[in-house]
């Protein structure tokens, strides 16, 4: 499967944060004949430039979440390797190291309800990792910090000694905004941060993260399912499909260019707030018995750019044509 | 061109009775559902979209009470229904498709049954027949293998193939009114995108008439002919889809459209935001209820509740900013940028 790296050449001049190469997470369940692997994550590699996002994009069960896990170390990874700022993290670290790691990757969640805990005061969710990962070490030091994340996010002091019930979905996100702030990660991985929220409030976090990653230069893998808005708000998309990255570029080269067919079928069933057009649409449907791999097996190839997608040579000359190398 | 009324709704209040006291859940809406038509309503969660709805299917929940208004169903007043009433109703004539397709179904009966249970039990068909029945309603929303899945239970299903069943169950009695609260919202864009047109083309082969659900404004796009907006239990626009997404009136309409992204968005431009949360409809507030978090709020939208005003026939909407001496305000730039490339595609598309 290592020769299967074909896209090491572009982003060369780029200071590159992290770069995941030919990942694999495949879960196992059941003995004997019941032996089932799933396949979650299957050979996936992508690179992220310090200070860009990259937004990864599927269905849902399409192992972005599993990607994202895996990269935080929450999973083990089967095989391949994450390099984080030049250094392999996905096999075992020393104690040092494995603090250093969590404090400079940190997450988002989905759902702002149930990743809070409700017994705790917001002091204490945003100061948790910072006294865990010994960054601060007086109380004094821990407010102090909590007092700046609240106001990053735009709540006031007072926000502090209360408790997770008493704010709204949106102001909630911004808490889990402002606790995954608090340690100066360099990297965060944001798991669909928005999709639990109303629409209103929606624009208001996506607001957020945009003036803080214009501010801050944060580094942000961003996992979605909602296309406009990873349109909107990512530097390079990575599209997903049954745990195979089958097409990645920038917003631009997969917007104007999709060339999986299952990109393709994405993009045409984006709705769109326009009646006239709605009424036109051309939708696309994604069989996946298109694809003949029995002789031909998939491999990623580079199209130009930072393009790239995931096809067999014969596929490549269809959809392609001749062009590419 | 003159329509069919199958459903008039007018000012239609509805409020719960809780421990804290009375919320109004829904206020004055009035509305209109014609033949074969469908009606999109929008808004924010809490915004009583659903209440609305359910009010209309009478299922409302037993603490809430209809304080005033009348909902005219084929000259019955659906608000002074009593169980018996409903019973003959609901189901046959008014059917609903609800958000979650997993808790809609029984986990464990035979898809086959909950689809011919409507045949048998509703409509004391043979079994033999009724399972006819239900194997083409089965096909006729796409299932493949009607015969083998018949026998399947709900675990064995996706959950766009759970949605298909769940519109198979509400078109079994050939409904006058569709109601879909949500049927989209926890399903995958392909997905949706398909049972959208699966919804799309059932409609109008049936041409039953549909309420439809929705916060999603490109749904809405794709499915509506009206469009109902819905804030703080009270329509503020009601309009042709074309009225609404062209030419928009309310700014609570305004903020919706463009706090959402569109695929034409750099990353560059700020998304409008809506500042502040929705009322707390224990005690609504005085004057207009959208006035705090409006940024052009005039000083009468805080006093005194703006009446309906007319646009165009078929173009209303409740907001101060509509009275002649009002001031006339920019509308968010994005939403103008956003309206005039809609209308660029459309005449590019006219000129071929």
């Amino acid at each position: 499967m290592a020769d299967n790296v074909k896209v090491d050449n572009y982003m060369e001049n780029e200071d590159i944060l992290l770069d995941v190469r030919n990942l694999c997470q495949y879960f196992k369940s059941g003995v004997g004949r019941n032996r089932i692997v799933v396949k979650a994550v299957d050979d996936v590699s992508f690179k992220i430039p310090r200070g860009k996002t990259f937004g990864l994009v599927g269905e849902s069960g399409c192992g972005k979440t599993t990607t994202g896990r895996t990269i935080i170390r929450l999973y083990k990874a089967t095989s391949g390797e994450v390099i984080f700022e030049g250094k392999d993290i996905a096999g075992k670290l020393n104690a040092d190291e494995k603090r250093e790691v969590t404090r400079s990757i940190q997450m988002i969640f989905q759902d702002p309800i149930s990743s809070l805990n409700p017994r705790m005061t917001i002091q204490e969710i945003i100061g948790e990792g910072l006294i865990i990962n010994k960054v601060c070490k007086t109380d004094e030091e821990v407010r102090e910090v909590c007092l700046k994340m609240i106001r990053t996010v735009g709540l006031a002091d007072d926000h502090l000694t209360r408790y997770p019930h008493e704010f709204s979905g949106g102001q909630r996100q911004r808490i889990g905004i402002a606790r995954t702030l608090a340690t100066n990660p360099k990297l965060i991985i944001a798991d669909e941060p928005i999709s639990a929220l109303d629409v209103s409030i929606q624009a208001q976090v996506l607001n957020l993260l945009n003036d803080l990653k214009k501010e801050m230069g944060l580094t942000i893998l961003f996992i979605a399912h909602d296309l406009s808005v990873v349109k909107y708000f990512s530097d390079y998309i990575g599209v997903m499909y049954m745990g195979h990255l089958v097409e990645q570029g920038t917003p631009e080269e997969i917007y104007g260019n999709p060339i999986h067919p299952y990109t393709k079928a994405l993009l045409s069933a984006i709705p769109e707030p326009d009646p006239y057009f709605e009424k036109w649409r051309d939708f696309v449907v994604y069989d996946p018995s298109v694809h003949d791999y029995s002789v031909n097996k998939p491999s990623m190839h580079h199209i130009e750019g930072t393009h790239s997608v995931y096809l067999s040579e014969p596929e490549l000359e269809i959809y392609v044509g001749k062009k590419a190398e | 061109m003159s329509r069919e009324k199958i459903l008039e709704v007018k000012d239609l209040t509805v409020s719960f009775n809780t421990y804290a006291g009375k919320v109004q859940a829904v206020r004055g809406n009035t509305f209109d559902l014609y033949k074969g038509e469908v009606l999109a309503i929008v808004g924010e969660s809490g915004s009583g979209k659903s209440v609305t709805v359910k009010t209309l299917m009478g299922i409302a929940g037993n603490n809430a009470v209809i304080e005033r208004g009348t909902a005219m169903y084929k000259g019955q007043d659906l608000t002074k229904n009593t169980e018996k009433d409903w019973e003959k109703i609901r189901g046959r004539e008014i059917a609903m498709i609800f958000q979650d397709p997993l808790s809609s179904l029984n986990p464990i009966k035979k898809i086959g049954k909950q689809i011919a249970e409507i045949f048998t039990i509703l409509h004391k068909m043979p079994k033999d027949e009724a399972k006819k029945r239900s194997l083409e309603l089965m096909e006729a929303v796409g299932i493949p293998e009607p015969e083998k899945r018949y026998e399947q239970y709900p675990f064995n299903f996706s959950g766009g193939m759970r949605q298909r069943i769940v519109i198979a169950i509400a078109l079994a009695s050939n409904p006058t009114i569709l109601i879909c609260d949500e049927p989209t919202t926890a399903l995958d864009v392909t997905i949706q995108a398909q049972v959208l047109h699966l919804i799309g083309d059932l409609q109008k082969n049936t041409g039953v008439s549909t309420i439809f659900i929705t916060h999603d404004l490109g749904v809405v796009a794709h499915v509506a002919d009206r469009i109902a907006v819905m804030y703080a239990g009270k329509i503020v626009e009601y309009g042709t889809a074309e009225d609404i997404f062209y030419n928009p009136q309310h700014p609570y309409t305004w903020s919706l459209m463009a706090s959402m992204p569109d695929t034409d968005l750099s990353s560059e431009e700020e998304l409008y935001s809506l500042q502040g949360t929705p009322p707390n409809m224990l005690h609504p507030p005085e004057g207009d209820a959208f006035a705090e978090r409006n940024q052009w709020a005039l000083k009468i939208d805080f006093e005194e509740d703006p009446p309906m005003f007319k646009v165009s026939d078929t173009h209303y909407a409740s907001t101060w900013l509509l009275h002649p001496n009002a001031p006339k305000v920019d509308r968010p730039a994005l939403l103008d940028r956003r309206i005039a490339n809609s209308m660029k595609r459309k005449e590019a598309r006219a000129n071929g």
